[in-house]
């Protein structure tokens, strides 16, 4: 039996694109839903997100009761959990993008505006970068070293340092991928990482969080 | 390392055709942009970028099934432009599997959608157009319908305010470069990268892979755009990240 691997649709424009890359990662039984019920049933469940935290926060607390199923899933019977960009900084406590918006609180931490050190900084930070392995922890062996695509002018810096799975560098370091049991929320869009984001959706979809 | 110096290859597309043939080996259909695509894909292109310059309206369904199959099989950064006006426009080339839209003369004579899309759908995917000509010694002004009609649109005072109304990027041409292979305007894309906070990238009129190291060097761009000196099979996409990294400067495929 395949197993069933939830994407949540809550109005996030990347949704297709990262459909498209589980397929090619070798995904059997996608579904994109914003269905409490289906997410309940789901063995595995993906996070996508573009745009903004607080358009992104709205859209997902607007279906009744997507959250609570997505917290029951994920944090009571430990599902994989993967978080794309902003469904990853969706993870923290909160955003302070358009002003302060709650987030989940899964991975305690802020969202914060990318600060221009110097004006050769360009932001957002567009494009290919290094993603560099932090420390152990149980997220760990899903990220490898390599270049990865990012997009995005906020970012999310946990209150633990733990849970800080892989850091790049745009004018000081920032976090690329943070990790919490069965989470793992990558700033970065494997789904446009050619080789490199293919390989860890796989490693992703084969997942086994201890 | 910091960020790489993206390298983007742009394909002309006119209702779901590639329109200057493309000289790869090995191409089954040279005028299929799914097919260059891939190619380009495969080669380790940094992003994509397809320009449609269809005429006719009927050409906007061809394109969004064209989007559909690229994303199907591509997975690296797409950007979309030519007939984007409305935020609607903008929305069924994102869900149709673009990442980004190129916003052209909609973002000269009604600069404001600019700021629709980054409202409705993130900065991010919203790529503005600055189409110059020099006018004079250190100034250059809007031009649209492929350089032929000037508007009198001061070209760096319309950049800051395309970035200000939430312009993810800039793609900066010049339309006296544009074909004739002689290199960027340097002068022009640094004056306009020099005084924005988002990625420019430089466009129009490369000829060598000298070019594109200048677009970084002299030009201060984030990203070089080209077209004819790949599809024409000229140089490869690596031997350009080979040419920015004998320059110094970051590019992928190490």
């Amino acid at each position: 039996v395949a197993e069933a691997l939830a994407l949540i649709d809550y109005g996030a424009g990347n949704l297709h694109s990262v459909y498209n890359a589980l397929m090619a990662a070798g995904a059997h039984h996608v579904t994109v839903t914003a269905e409490p019920g289906i997410v309940r049933g789901a063995q595995r469940i993906v996070l996508p997100g573009v745009g903004s935290y607080k358009a992104c926060m709205e859209g997902l607390s607007a279906p009744d009761g997507l959250i609570e199923a997505l917290e029951e899933r994920v944090l009571d019977d430990g599902v994989p959990f993967l978080g794309i960009c902003v469904g990853m900084q969706l993870l923290a406590t909160r955003g302070v993008e358009h002003g302060i918006t709650e987030g989940l609180d899964w991975i305690p931490g802020e969202v914060k505006p990318i600060e221009r050190t110097d004006p050769a900084i360009k932001v957002p930070h567009m494009g290919w970068n290094d993603v560099l392995q932090a420390r152990h922890h149980d997220g760990s062996e899903l990220i490898e070293e390599g270049e990865a695509y990012f997009l995005h002018s906020y970012h999310f810096q946990p209150d633990d340092g733990h849970h800080v799975a892989a850091m790049t560098d745009h004018g000081g370091g920032l976090v690329a991928a943070v990790a919490r049991d069965n989470m793992l929320g990558v700033q970065f869009h494997p789904e446009k990482s050619q080789g490199y984001g293919l390989a860890l959706l796989e490693r992703f979809l084969d997942w086994k969080p201890s | 390392m910091t960020v790489r110096i993206r390298v983007i290859p742009c394909l002309d597309v006119a209702d779901g055709r590639v329109v200057k043939g493309v000289n790869f080996v090995d191409l089954k259909d040279a005028g299929d942009p799914v097919e260059q695509a891939q190619a380009y894909d495969a080669a380790g292109a940094d992003e994509l970028c397809f320009l449609d310059i269809s005429a006719s309206h009927e050409g906007r369904g061809t394109l969004l099934d064209m989007v559909r199959r690229t994303a199907k099989v591509c997975f690296m950064p797409l950007t979309v432009g030519g007939g984007v006006r409305t935020v609607e426009d903008a929305r069924e080339l994102l869900l149709a599997g673009a990442d980004k839209v190129a916003v052209n003369s909609a973002a000269v004579s009604r600069p404001e959608v600019v700021a629709d899309i980054a409202e409705k759908m993130g900065s991010q995917c919203i790529v503005a157009s600055v189409d110059a000509r020099r006018v004079g010694e250190g100034r250059w002004e809007i031009f649209t319908h492929g350089g032929r009609r000037e508007t009198g649109i001061d070209a760096l005072a319309h950049a800051r305010r395309l970035a200000d109304l939430g312009a993810g990027e800039l793609l900066v041409t010049s339309m006296d470069g544009d074909g004739t292979k002689a290199g960027y305007d340097l002068e022009l894309t640094r004056a306009i990268a020099d005084s924005v906070s988002v990625p420019v990238i430089a466009s129009g009129g490369v000829g060598t892979l000298d070019h594109l190291v200048e677009g970084v060097t002299e030009g201060h761009a984030s990203a070089v755009l080209a077209a004819s000196i790949f599809h024409f099979g000229q140089h490869t996409i690596a031997e350009a990240h080979d040419a920015l990294r004998r320059a110094g400067l970051p590019a992928r495929g190490v």
